[in-house]
């Protein structure tokens, strides 16, 4: 129809007009509309009728029936419910407490809140400059490196974006067609790897050479047990699960106990005035305790009874219908989006289990069902190992993978050995710790871990889930006294800020990347990269290295939303995996953001920090961040079964 | 000051439109949960549930691009832009509102009042299913969110012109920012130095302009 040229110069120009800072929407609206309107020019028909109008309209009113995009307000409502409803300062509390034998204990708790918060809200501005508030002073303060303390906030602070459920890998399904689930499903490994990467850095950096994290004095180590807690240990022995069974088994002992300890603070004349102050043991105090120390094991054993029921019980006849009709099913057992038979056609993979499974920390003293759901980093590279021996094995005809019982029977040896060890030195603080776990993380965690679940596992649509989560973002904040009007009305308008921001963008990049197509701007870079008698690799890093720099000035929207789509077409010729290419954008962008002197989250932090803290020291803390995220880029390109095994086993080919 | 009269007076009915569309997105929550309850626990799906869930999305979002736009939040390449006297940033603005804006926006609200019509002309229903619902009134909203967001455009303009005059910009209403929470999570952190804390919940807004303007944020 016309040259390439103007195809080019649409491209070029789109480049300028975003550097000028212009709302980029209206940039692909206003240059789609032009250069339409060029290319359907027909001199014997009137300028209004001319077919770029008709394109327009379309485009815009396919943006807004998108069912891909339609869940990005739900998971954006449920993060900005979720950042008014959950405390990041108790968490980080608790976090830090239950770390504090690890070494750099404050910088792995940051890594770990920061990864956490960001999954479940997905904003990063935000966490950046919070955390840098409630992490960095105290790192500051233990004598801790700035470059460490620094660099693992804006780190940590940048996940979010990445780990599902991402609206990132959303706004990439909808331009790429992608399905949804299989992104989240691709992302959960290498987004885990990254954050794991992440902590093997602090805890090797710290372990050789201890002066970038010193040891917290004791007096921060110490924790303060409530006087309950200290009672219930005092009258009925030290271990404190032992003693909250005794106690909830006699009630009338645990009045004495209350009563005793009335009588000691009353002999110190201490109190006396105010008995109010005087928080003595009760029976409810008694039975609290008792959850709170059976947490751990509880969410072991449920953890390891849903792995069991799903491979076992729940994928039992699909899976012989699978055997016996092989290949041609009607319809894939993990077209997951399909809501009716194929929520029973999934399998949970038994090592999922294990991403919750604590089973290895045995010699670390946390309550290991609540870390283990707020930490799943560590016990990921397990889960990997698991899972892809019994992946491995899946395609064999019993329907349970012939590895599922050993791996199974394992972990519940490692987590019943890891259980006793944790319960025969359970201590009051112990107990403190994990009551104070229970109460700040395990609700966001448990939320989270569900929306996710029943995703990946197909059992509802990524519309559903997030739906639901939202609402349970709701309940959240309303059961921890956080729901009000004001914070309701703040999160609703930012939903409609953000979403509106998105979906505008991605209704004039439709039209823009149609009139670019029509121009033959498409074929001409096609035709060009292809010239260049690129091998695959070479066309993973000229693509992956352009997005890298335009990460630099431009937000991950635009990259997506306007980038992206030119070089999609090409991966099919150069054999790409176009679910690998898309976890690699995504992981990409996380070292383009993490790039100094551009990086937005460092001067987010230098906002908060001390003015000691100069921006080259940010920079400087940043920059090993970026390499580890390259090498997770290196990484993913060497064993690109890391990036597709989960995909592939949840969903088949 | 008059104009700044004008401006407000846009940027409040921009606002306001925006304000009560944007609380479609909790009807969109509880129906899709509604929907979910029904399908999964009494096995009913409902007719209308998904159409209607795309319907109140695309209301949302297309009716909220004005608001969004008045409190200047579509997503724009800040890198050199943010670092830029507001004169030049004025100046820039108002060539590419009148270069790319002005023709977009018209043609979208030409458009889909064409499109619209052809809809409402026949009362066009859905299809996905027997008996849909009706689309021209959904259709109807594409010329309706374009005419608000080119309203709200030609405030921007007289905004960009009135900057090039003054050499500042002229104030936006407030609204809440992404950033706000920061001092919602500060003000009941317990565990957090009092001194910081203070500092920053008086300084939100200005870390996040400072973070926009990298260049001068480096300088520092």
């Amino acid at each position: 129809m016309s040259s390439g040229f103007l195809g080019l110069s649409m491209l070029g120009l789109i480049v300028i007009a975003i550097m000028m800072g212009f709302p980029t929407a209206f940039t692909l609206m206003g240059l789609g509309m032009i250069f339409g309107f060029v290319a359907y020019f027909d001199p014997s028909q009137s300028a209004i009728a001319n077919r770029v109008f008709d394109l327009m309209v379309q485009r815009t009113y396919g943006g807004m029936t998108n069912d891909t995009l339609l869940s990005i307000p739900l998971f954006v409502l449920m993060g900005y419910v979720i950042e008014r409803a959950a405390l990041v300062d108790k968490m980080f509390h608790a976090v830090q407490l239950s770390f504090r034998r690890l070494p750099a204990s404050l910088a792995v708790a940051t890594l770990i809140v920061c990864t956490f918060w960001g999954i479940a809200s997905g904003i990063v501005g935000a966490v950046v400059v919070l955390m840098g508030v409630i992490a960095l002073r105290p790192m500051l303060a233990a004598g801790y490196d700035t470059r460490l303390a620094a660099g693992v906030i804006t780190a940590g602070g940048t996940l979010g974006i990445l780990i599902p459920p991402s609206v990132m890998l959303i706004v990439y399904a909808a331009v790429a067609g992608q399905s949804v689930v299989k992104l989240y499903a691709a992302a959960m490994v290498p987004g885990f790897l990254l954050a794991f990467l992440y902590f093997i850095y602090i805890i090797g950096w710290a372990m050789i050479d201890p002066k970038v994290a010193p040891r917290l004095p004791a007096d921060q180590l110490r924790i303060d047990v409530p006087k309950a807690t200290q009672q219930l240990t005092g009258y009925f022995g030290t271990n404190a699960l032992l003693a909250s069974i005794k106690a909830v088994f006699s009630p009338a002992k645990v009045k004495l106990a209350a009563q005793l300890a009335v009588a000691q603070s009353a002999s110190a004349a201490a109190l006396k005035s105010e008995p109010g102050l005087l928080a003595s043991l009760t029976y409810r105090q008694a039975w609290r305790s008792l959850g709170a120390a059976l947490m751990p094991l509880l969410l072991t054993a449920a953890t390891l009874g849903a792995s069991w029921w799903y491979v076992v019980v729940h994928s039992a006849p699909v899976a012989v219908e699978q055997a016996v009709v092989g290949g041609s099913l009607q319809e894939p057992p993990g077209a997951a989006t399909d809501s009716g038979g194929a929520s029973s056609g999934v399998q949970e993979p038994p090592g999922s289990a294990a991403a919750k499974e604590p089973a290895p920390r045995g010699g670390v003293q946390d309550p290991p069902g609540a870390a283990g759901t707020a930490n799943p980093v560590e016990s990921g590279a397990i889960a990997t190992t698991a899972v892809a021996a019994a992946a491995a094995v899946g395609a064999s005809t019993s329907h349970v993978p012939t590895a599922f019982y050993p791996i199974f029977w394992s972990l519940f040896v490692l987590g019943a050995v890891a259980l006793v060890l944790y319960y025969r030195s359970f201590r009051g603080e112990n107990l403190t710790v994990a009551a104070l776990l229970i109460e700040s993380v395990m609700p966001l965690a448990i939320l989270t871990a569900m929306v996710l679940i029943v995703i990946l596992f197909g059992i509802t649509t990524a519309t559903e889930s997030a739906a639901v989560g939202a609402f349970g973002a709701f309940l959240l904040a309303w059961r921890s006294g956080q729901l009000t009007m004001e914070k309701t009305r703040e999160a609703v308008y930012l939903t409609a800020k953000t979403t509106a921001m998105v979906c505008w963008l991605f209704v004039g990049s439709a039209l823009f990347s149609a009139v670019f197509a029509l121009h033959g701007g498409q074929e001409l870079i096609e035709k060009w990269i292809m010239g260049m008698n690129l091998t695959p690799i070479q066309f993973l890093l000229l693509s992956q290295a352009l997005i890298f720099i335009l990460g630099w000035p431009l937000e991950w929207t635009e990259i997506i939303v306007i980038f992206v789509p030119i070089f999609l077409p090409l991966l099919t010729h150069f054999q790409v995996d176009p679910l690998l290419f898309a976890t690699m954008v995504a992981v990409n962008l996380q070292a383009a953001f993490l790039s100094p002197p551009v990086a937005m989250s460092a001067f987010y932090l230098k906002g908060v920090a001390p003015a000691h803290v100069t921006l080259n020291q940010i920079f400087a803390g940043m920059m090993p961040y970026m390499f580890i995220v390259i090498l997770c880029l290196v990484l993913m390109y060497l064993f690109p079964g890391m990036t597709l095994w989960l995909p592939e086993f949840l969903y088949g080919r | 000051m008059n104009t700044q009269k004008l401006l407000n007076a846009v940027d409040g009915f921009s606002t306001t439109v925006g304000r009560t569309c944007a609380w479609l997105i909790v009807a969109l929550m509880l129906l899709v949960c509604g929907d979910v309850v029904l399908r999964y626990v009494f096995n009913r799906p409902s007719q209308w549930g998904f159409e209607l869930s795309t319907m109140l999305y695309g209301a949302l979002f297309m009716m909220c691009g004005a608001y969004t736009l008045a409190q200047d939040g579509h997503v724009r390449g800040d890198f050199l832009y943010g670092s830029m006297k507001p004169r030049t940033q004025a100046g820039l603005d108002l060539t590419l509102y009148l270069l790319f804006f002005l023709p977009g926006i018209s043609a979208l609200v030409y458009a889909g009042w064409d499109f619209a019509g052809n809809s409402w002309a026949i009362k066009e229903h859905s299809s996905i299913t027997a008996d849909g619902p009706p689309l021209y009134p959904f259709k109807m909203l594409i010329p309706i969110a374009g005419a608000l967001v080119l309203l709200q455009g030609l405030a921007e303009i007289v905004r960009c012109i009135e900057c090039l005059k003054t050499g500042h910009w002229p104030p936006r209403i407030s609204d809440v920012e992404e950033i706000d929470v920061v001092k919602t999570q500060l003000e009941q952190a317990t565990h957090v130095d009092e001194g910081a804390r203070a500092q920053a919940i008086a300084g939100v807004t200005q870390i996040e302009e400072g973070a926009h303007q990298r260049a001068a944020g480096g300088q520092k």
